[in-house]
């Protein structure tokens, strides 16, 4: 059926309640990529089994992941009139109890994380579960959850990615349908504009001003929209949970965009290193054609707008804007010097304006529209408002998705929700913003992240990868490490970058087998000035961050292993 | 790969966004590898010139040149990985496979076993960073790597410790 009226909008969301909050038990499995790689599926397939021997009326389902990966596998399980009740860790012979338990109106207490009375899905739905289940502590007394702010992951772990019909239910193209049917282009943009909203890519241009851009650019309809979805920061992996357990906030994202900016033509720009994002966004387009979302006449307004998905093939650089257009072109992912800008005349996809926006900027568009940009601008701190996720990996405790109100410091986020290094172990430093950001080491953790705070502190946003190193990191070997990945990534065409960073590898290479002097101490520091402020591209440019502030923060780490 | 089914992978591609790489991906997905032979059919086919397919191949990592063995081992070298000792893994690996690991280095890394049975080759980053270090074989993932495990992974594609 296709969505052509406000009423087809509210029986779709009613439909899919029932599936969310079943009058029967419900079973819904976490099956992001991690889940099922750690015993997730096998999970899913003995409940499946135990049900089935059963006979019991269980709905069982697959969720996509709320992002506290060390618990994994996640299994929730919602009982009528009863909270939302996570169990964490679950195992392969856990699953004859939890159906045991089900069919008895109870769950595992034993195994379960917390309980979820009540749940705001953001955009205009509050999911209400019900009372009981006291002994089980609630999800925001959890240490892990406590410090945090859905707004992004609003859904993520409560839904089923692969039905459309739990995406209407939570209120999902609500915001879609308001702003085609209740809002002006123009208005909009300002409304994306008053939100503070700044690209969630790691640069932090502004949203609005970009729509704004492409917009007034020449060409009609004939320019592109485009997802980066070319997530390549190692240590980074929120935007493939953002698609593979919510990928239709992102699709109606680029939906409200296309309108603002009144383009016909979308693509997504996946990495190939993502199957999974990529099969459930594949399925979510093509549901969301079925509803009329997508293609011509789109909630019966005369909008003409639909998305395609192109694959990337394993180049880092390919994240650079200019490469990325170059890589869908079919060309190898060479940047060229900007301007041209993407949005300019003839300097984005094909010779068209292009837009070109990070997945978690889509995926904050729909939350804007909903609830208004007074509401997303109070969220965070001025100039950096909304919230942020980020991936808290390496040697920390509790390993995972963390999304918190920008400005939140890196304290707060290592420490409250990672609880610190992993094995009791002493906490040194953190890598933010992968191989073109810089370690921050444990004295500055009052840093505020946001764009600016971090970009004072040598290091910068990046696509939100926090990466701890606890006291047992040798730094010197982060920054041989970065520059490896950096000198094997570089795309060859800038002198700079391709030769700067070959000879900064070699340098360290030295200093770790004990040959260098102190002079080369110097000589690296300088190479790196030079590699920074002479590449072409943004890689080239940000390439010596890892070695640079590790030299600066860490500087007796190198003397240690340099002679005098 | 036959005319007529590299034939079916282009015609699954009407648009020029992402064609030439979603074939070539095709290729590289059914074939393990990219043929020389299908270069050049798909270099006539496409009216594409034989050394643009060929910058493609070589610039992005996902393609491969060379015929892959049986079971593809590839180890994940992101940042979490790292610090968690995916160097280490990889070398452990080379050891049990008696293959050499030592020059990992520019992302296009990939090594045979004799008997053809393992190719290992590196990526730059899963995004499967909370179970790190990670590896994957034929596309599955395995969480938590260490040096320790690896036989028993490797026991399921059948692989045995005396033959090394």
């Amino acid at each position: 059926m296709r969505v052509e009226t406000e009423a087809d909008l509210k029986a779709l969301q009613a439909a899919g309640l029932k599936k969310l909050k079943p009058d029967k038990p419900r079973i819904a499995v976490g099956l992001a990529t991690c889940g099922a790689a750690v015993g997730g599926r096998k999970v899913y397939d003995r409940l499946r089994e135990a049900i089935a021997r059963k006979g019991a009326e269980i709905d069982l389902v697959q969720t996509g992941c709320i992002g506290y990966c060390r618990e994994e596998p996640l299994v929730n399980i919602t009982l009528p009139g009863k909270p939302l009740v996570i169990l964490h860790k679950v195992t392969e012979p856990d699953a004859d109890a939890i159906v045991r338990a089900v069919l008895n109106g109870k769950v595992p207490e034993d195994k379960a994380l917390c309980r979820v009375p009540a749940w705001d899905h953001v955009t205009g739905f509050v999911m209400e579960y019900g009372k009981g289940f006291d002994a089980i502590p609630l999800y925001q007394d959890v240490p892990f959850f406590a410090p945090q702010r859905k707004v992004i992951l609003r859904n993520a772990g409560f839904i089923d990615p692969g039905d459309i019909g739990e995406y209407f239910a939570v209120g999902g193209y609500g915001a879609a349908w308001k702003a085609l049917h209740g809002m002006e282009p123009e208005a909009l943009i300002a409304e994306v504009e008053k939100s503070g909203l700044r690209g969630r890519g790691g640069a932090g241009f502004p949203t609005g001003l970009k729509w704004r851009i492409t917009r007034d650019a020449p060409g009609g309809t004939e320019k592109y929209l485009v997802c980066n979805a070319d997530e390549g920061d190692p240590g980074a992996y929120m935007n493939r949970n953002e698609m593979e357990s919510d990928p239709h906030m992102l699709i109606e994202g680029m939906i409200i965009g296309a309108f603002a900016m009144g383009l016909r033509y979308g693509l997504i720009y996946i990495r190939s290193e993502y199957p999974l994002a990529i099969e459930r966004l594949g399925r979510a387009i093509g549901q969301a054609r079925e509803y009329g979302l997508l293609g011509e006449n789109i909630m019966g307004t005369g909008l003409s707008f639909d998305i395609r998905i192109a694959r990337g093939a394993g180049a880092f650089v390919c994240g650079e804007s200019t490469a990325l257009v170059a890589s869908i072109e079919g060309r190898t992912g060479r940047p060229h010097p900007r301007p041209p800008r993407l949005t300019d005349p003839e300097g984005g996809l094909f010779g068209k304006p292009t837009d070109l926006n990070n997945v978690e900027t889509w995926c904050n568009v729909p939350a804007i529209v909903a609830n208004g940009s007074g509401w997303y601008a109070g969220i965070g701190a001025k100039g950096n408002t909304g919230t942020k996720v980020f991936s808290l990996v390496g040697k920390v405790d509790r390993v995972g998705l963390v999304e918190v109100p920008l400005g939140t410091p890196i304290r707060t986020i290592v420490f409250d929700a990672g609880n610190g290094g992993a094995n009791k172990k002493k906490v040194k430093a953190v890598q933010t913003g992968g191989p073109s950001g810089g370690c921050i080491p444990l004295r500055l953790f009052d840093t505020p992240v946001d764009y600016e705070s971090l970009n004072k502190a040598g290091s910068i946003m990046g696509s939100g990868g926090i990466v701890v190193m606890d006291e047992d990191t040798d730094m010197v070997d982060i920054a041989r490490y970065f520059t490896g990945f950096a000198t094997g990534e570089s795309c060859g065409k800038c002198v700079p970058c391709r030769e700067g960073l070959k000879h900064t590898l070699l340098l360290i290479n030295r200093i770790q087998a004990g040959k260098a002097s102190k002079k080369d101490l110097a000589t690296l520091q300088e190479v790196c000035e030079t590699i920074a402020a002479t590449s072409l591209c943004g890689l080239g440019q940000t390439a010596p961050n890892p070695v640079l502030t590790t030299l600066a923060y860490f500087r007796e780490e190198y003397e240690a292993k340099v002679k005098p | 790969m036959d005319s007529y089914t590299l034939d079916a992978i282009i015609a699954r591609y009407d648009v020029p966004d992402g064609r030439l790489l979603g074939i070539l991906s095709e290729v590289q997905e059914q074939e393990g590898y990219i043929p020389h032979d299908v270069l050049v059919m798909l270099s006539e086919k496409l009216g594409v010139r034989l050394s643009r397919l060929y910058s493609l191949v070589t610039f992005y990592s996902f393609f491969s040149l060379q015929p892959v063995g049986e079971h593809m081992i590839t180890v994940c070298m992101g940042t979490a990985c790292h610090v968690k000792g995916a160097e280490m893994v990889l070398s452990a690996l080379g050891k049990h496979l008696g293959i050499e690991t030592g020059i990992a280095q520019d992302g296009k890394f990939a090594v045979t076993t004799e008997d053809n049975k393992f190719t290992v080759t590196i990526a730059r980053c899963f995004g499967a960073c909370s179970m790190a270090p990670v590896l994957s074989v034929d596309g599955n993932l395995y969480g938590y790597a260490t040096p320790e495990n690896l036989p028993a992974i490797l026991a399921e594609f059948g692989w045995r410790e005396h033959e090394s």
